[in-house]
């Protein structure tokens, strides 16, 4: 299998505060991998980075064996990884539609296509097409962000807490989804607090804390680590 | 009652002056809601729309194109191509403006923004002092008498209705391109969140150039319309009109550009209604009353979110 990803000993903060002391990850063609780990241990910070939202003082990101490290977002997402941030991840004041076609903004051809594919993901959304996002429930709007996303047939999708702030049952929807959307062939970095679960769909999993690695392993491997249940799945 | 009679008159003039100040208005109001600051130089943007037009008419007369005004208006074929070169050409101002001054200051907080907003005001308008001098340069020469609209007891000058229909036009341009145009969403999404739609691929620098560019060309368009209607202009026309622009903005919700046209009539409407009983003296000071009403009670404004 192909190494799609490769982040090499990153480095790099907001202004003067380093956040990143030289992580290192990688994301397999195929693969659902998840990062977890404390709050302020840079999990955010490394998926800012990678999408270029974030310029790194040091080390490497190698996407498809090209070296996109210093690149600004858009020329980023153009390459194929795409990302729904954590919170403000919608456009509120446009229409569930315009959401999706802004996702498709750099696609020249089969927008529409796409569109019908996204509404079969999430058929909760298609009566909802011309609706201002603002006025959506909050597992709504966090499908659109997922759709959006979407659009561009990102080659690895990148999700910041995609579970943040749902319900039980939501929770479960969306994970569902992913599942669904990797079945589809997209690699899927994911960044959770919801450790169990999302660990229980992933291939593999890194535990991030204070800026550096703590540990690597398969996603059933680092499930049944008691220490890291301990200290970090809130055992 | 007496005072009540001139009120329909007063709405009519209120429809005038709030469409100049409507276009002035969008222009504030979009540049704020993408690069999140206030702009102090729109005004004077205004005026610098209003004094290319006037530099464009100078030229369009020294050809020998028909120039016979179109009856019953008081200007002719050179006014109406000066009027949109104006727009034209006060984009590419802006442009230019954007890239040599607030380009580099981007990431600098909105306060820098602000102040730097103010010495382009000082800059354009000594320029266009310079160039053509403190007195007032004439677009029309003649006087023109205003025509009764029959049934509803107001006058109205030809000139005025052209106003109030070109402001109306460009309004409802604004709105298709926002709505129906890739540009105008990306405008509109831009506006929201800007990081969102760096990662939707959306080159934002490129908006941003957009934004600039439609805004002038409205301000353009609104100082020019004010020579049409004042039948001249100087160079302060921009500086005047800062406080009516930005209490439309402020009224209308700051970041909206349909706040701006709503809060553009509004001040409009209000400022002349106003004369019927208090003195015109007070005219700016209704415009600056609502503002601060309105900061008080809801600093949103009528239609804003953020």
């Amino acid at each position: 299998m192909a190494t799609i990803l490769k982040v090499e000993n990153l480095r790099g903060g907001y202004g003067e505060t380093e956040i990143l002391h030289g992580v290192s990850c990688r994301v397999d063609e195929g693969e659902v991998v998840t990062i977890i780990g404390p709050n302020g241990a840079g999990k955010s910070t490394l998926m800012k980075a990678i999408l270029g939202l974030l310029k790194p003082t040091q080390g490497k990101i190698i996407f498809k064996n090209q070296d996109i490290t210093g690149k600004s977002p858009n020329q980023i997402v153009a390459e194929g990884i795409c990302y729904v941030p954590q919170s403000d991840n919608v456009f509120p004041s446009l229409t569930v539609d315009e959401n999706l076609e802004m996702g498709a903004f750099i696609r020249r051809d089969g927008f529409r296509k796409k569109m019908e594919e996204v509404y079969q993901i999430f058929p909760d959304l298609k009566e909802k097409k011309k609706v201002k996002v603002k006025k959506l429930s909050g597992g709504q709007r966090q499908m659109v962000a997922i759709g959006r996303a979407l659009m561009l047939d990102p080659v690895l999708l990148l999700l910041d807490e995609p579970s943040a702030g749902l319900s039980p049952k939501l929770v479960q929807v969306i994970f569902n989804k992913i599942i669904k959307i990797n079945q589809k062939g997209v690699s899927i970095l994911m960044v959770e607090q919801n450790a169990r679960k999302a660990l229980m769909i992933s291939h593999r999993g890194y535990v991030l804390v204070m800026g550096h690695n703590r540990f690597e392993g398969s996603g059933e491997a680092i499930l049944n680590n008691e220490e890291i249940g301990k200290l970090y799945l809130g055992e | 009652m007496e005072i009540t009679s001139r009120i329909p008159q007063l709405v009519v003039y209120g429809l005038v002056s709030g469409s100049i100040i409507t276009l002035g208005a969008i222009g504030l109001s979009l540049t704020y809601g993408i690069l999140r600051f206030a702009n102090f130089a729109h005004g004077d943007v205004m005026a610098t729309g209003a004094f290319l037009a006037f530099a464009f008419l100078g030229f369009f007369q020294g050809l020998n194109l028909p120039s016979t005004p179109f009856h019953p208006l008081s200007f002719g074929l050179p006014l109406l191509l000066a009027f949109i070169l104006s727009m034209i050409a006060t984009g590419g101002v802006a442009i230019g403006i954007d890239r040599v001054i607030y380009k580099r200051l981007r990431t600098t907080g909105r306060i820098t923004l602000l102040i730097s907003s103010v010495g382009v005001a000082f800059i354009l308008r000594n320029a266009l002092q310079f160039i053509w001098g403190p007195d007032p340069r004439y677009y029309i020469k003649k006087i023109q008498i205003a025509i009764r609209i029959p049934g509803l007891g107001v006058r109205i000058k030809p000139d005025e209705i052209f106003i109030i229909a070109v402001a109306s036009c460009l309004v409802i341009f604004l709105h298709f391109f926002l709505t129906n145009t890739r540009m105008g969403k990306a405008m509109r999404a831009t506006s929201d969140n800007m990081d969102l739609a760096q990662v939707s691929g959306i080159d934002t620098e490129n908006v941003i150039k957009w934004t600039w560019a439609i805004g002038s060309a409205l301000a353009a368009a609104g100082g020019v319309l004010a020579g049409i209607e004042n039948k001249f202009i100087t160079p302060n026309l921009g500086w005047n009109m800062l406080l009516p622009i930005f209490a439309a903005v402020i009224l209308g919700g700051i970041g909206s550009p349909y706040g701006a046209m709503l809060g553009g009539m509004i001040i409009g409407l209000s400022a002349e209604i106003s004369t019927a009983f208090i003195s015109t003296s007070y005219k700016p000071a209704v415009a600056f009353i609502i503002m601060v009403v309105m900061l008080l009670i809801k600093p949103r404004g009528l239609l804003g979110e953020k």
